[in-house]
């Protein structure tokens, strides 16, 4: 599948919450920001089913992050990228990282 | 007698440790409770050793074979793998192509999600700590450690498998296959190259 | 873990035993029957902490956070284990020794 031109890209910043307990957005992508690759519907959240609650529903999506802008200047190779499941609680907006 | 009534193995001669007598109290309790039973216990250590790579090499010779089930396979791995008659259970797959200008790369680094139901169990070394740390970080140098050394111009893609999706690397098909049988292909898909740490076999040198 | 430092990747492979294919049974049948998620197990593996991944296999690491949901479940008690578990081990020395069946 084709990547997105650079300018149509949605750009969304994983939050950099660093909370206790089971959650599923991998702490080195925290503070991130990536673009969407592909929205995945819902499904529920971990965070509750990991307790014995009942999940409540919240989007998925994946998100494409270019190795710059997670590892920046330690990356081992700039333009490759990392996919990811991000839950959408997790995400905001956001600018894109660097000059397309 | 109790090896009477399973074949001998190695492992039953060992000293038992406490996560062996945790199993077997674990169990016991559970058919005591008629939460399962024995057979389906057995049924399902049967039905988890009959999953083995081969089945995703069908998958993937078929879509190098195959233009309308390779379209339908990166739409929905998952639905289309049914359709060729495998149990994916609830899976949720998706399928990512090698190309000539992409090599696709899978890990789980908050655990060691795998398309178990499609390849059978995963490897040691998927559930590393190692491969988990470092493939997101330097994926060609690990790569590299699988004697798999990717070209400059080729772009690495790593998929963390963080959540509800399971991931299947479709491999490049190697030269010097044209006209071959879908079933003579799947000889040449591996389980690493689906996993994304080799490249397909080539063929036999006649 | 990711992004953490680490060493070469190891290629060695071990057989399943067993015990481990039994353990990784009941957890596909334990969570198929909604007794627990796979979340929840997970959620006890990571509270196990870092320690546990050196000191601990897959199935042993596994079979701790099986038995800690099914108890959190309320589908046996921690006597229940206990008894059972003593009542296992007094069976003989070997795996093979300690399995009825």
């Amino acid at each position: 599948m084709a990547m997105p031109a650079v300018t149509d890209r949605t750009y969304l910043r994983v939050r950099a919450d660093m909370p206790p307990g089971h959650v599923r957005t991998p702490a080195y992508l925290r503070g991130k920001t990536g673009w969407v690759e592909r929205d995945l519907g819902v499904f529920p959240n971990p965070e509750d089913l990991a307790y014995r609650h009942k999940g409540r529903m919240i989007p998925l999506l994946r998100v494409r992050f270019a190795m710059k802008d997670v590892w920046g200047s330690a990356a081992e190779r700039p333009d490759d990228t990392i996919d990811a499941e991000i839950y959408a609680h997790w995400l905001e907006p956001a600018e894109a990282p660097h000059a397309p | 007698m109790p090896h009477d009534h399973h074949p001998h193995r190695p492992d039953d001669d060992h000293a038992l440790t406490y996560a062996q007598q945790m199993e077997i109290a674990v169990r016991e309790l559970l058919i005591a409770k008629g939460v399962t039973t024995a057979a389906e216990i057995t049924a399902q250590i049967a039905a988890m050793d009959a999953r083995s790579p081969a089945n995703g090499a069908a998958v993937v010779a078929r879509a190098w074979t195959d233009r309308d089930f390779r379209a339908a396979l990166l739409e929905d791995a998952a639905e289309a793998s049914r359709a060729m008659g495998f149990d994916l259970g609830p899976l949720r797959l998706i399928a990512v192509e090698n190309t000539a200008e992409v090599h696709n790369v899978i890990v789980c680094t908050l655990c060691s999600c795998y398309p178990r139901n499609l390849l059978g169990l995963p490897p040691d070394w998927y559930k590393s700590r190692a491969y988990r740390s470092r493939t997101v970080k330097e994926p060609r140098k690990v790569l590299s450690e699988f004697g798999l050394h990717l070209p400059e111009d080729v772009q690495v893609r790593v998929h963390d498998s963080t959540a509800d999706m399971r991931y299947i690397v479709i491999p490049q098909r190697p030269a010097g296959t044209d006209g071959w049988s879908a079933k003579d292909l799947a000889a040449l898909v591996t389980r690493d190259s689906m996993i994304g740490t080799a490249q397909a076999k080539a063929p036999p040198v006649l | 873990m990711g992004g953490l430092p680490a060493g070469v990747v190891p290629q060695d492979q071990h057989d399943f035993a067993l015990w481990e294919k039994r353990v990784d049974a009941l957890m596909v049948l334990g969570s198929g029957k909604g007794h627990f998620t796979v979340d929840g197990l997970r959620r006890v593996l990571e509270d196990m902490g870092a320690d546990a991944f050196e000191t601990m296999t897959y199935y042993e690491r596994w079979i701790a956070a099986i038995n800690q949901n099914l108890i959190e479940a309320g589908v046996y008690t921690t006597d229940e284990l206990g008894r059972k578990m003593t009542e296992v081990a007094a069976r003989g020395p070997t795996y093979g020794d300690a399995c009825r069946d």
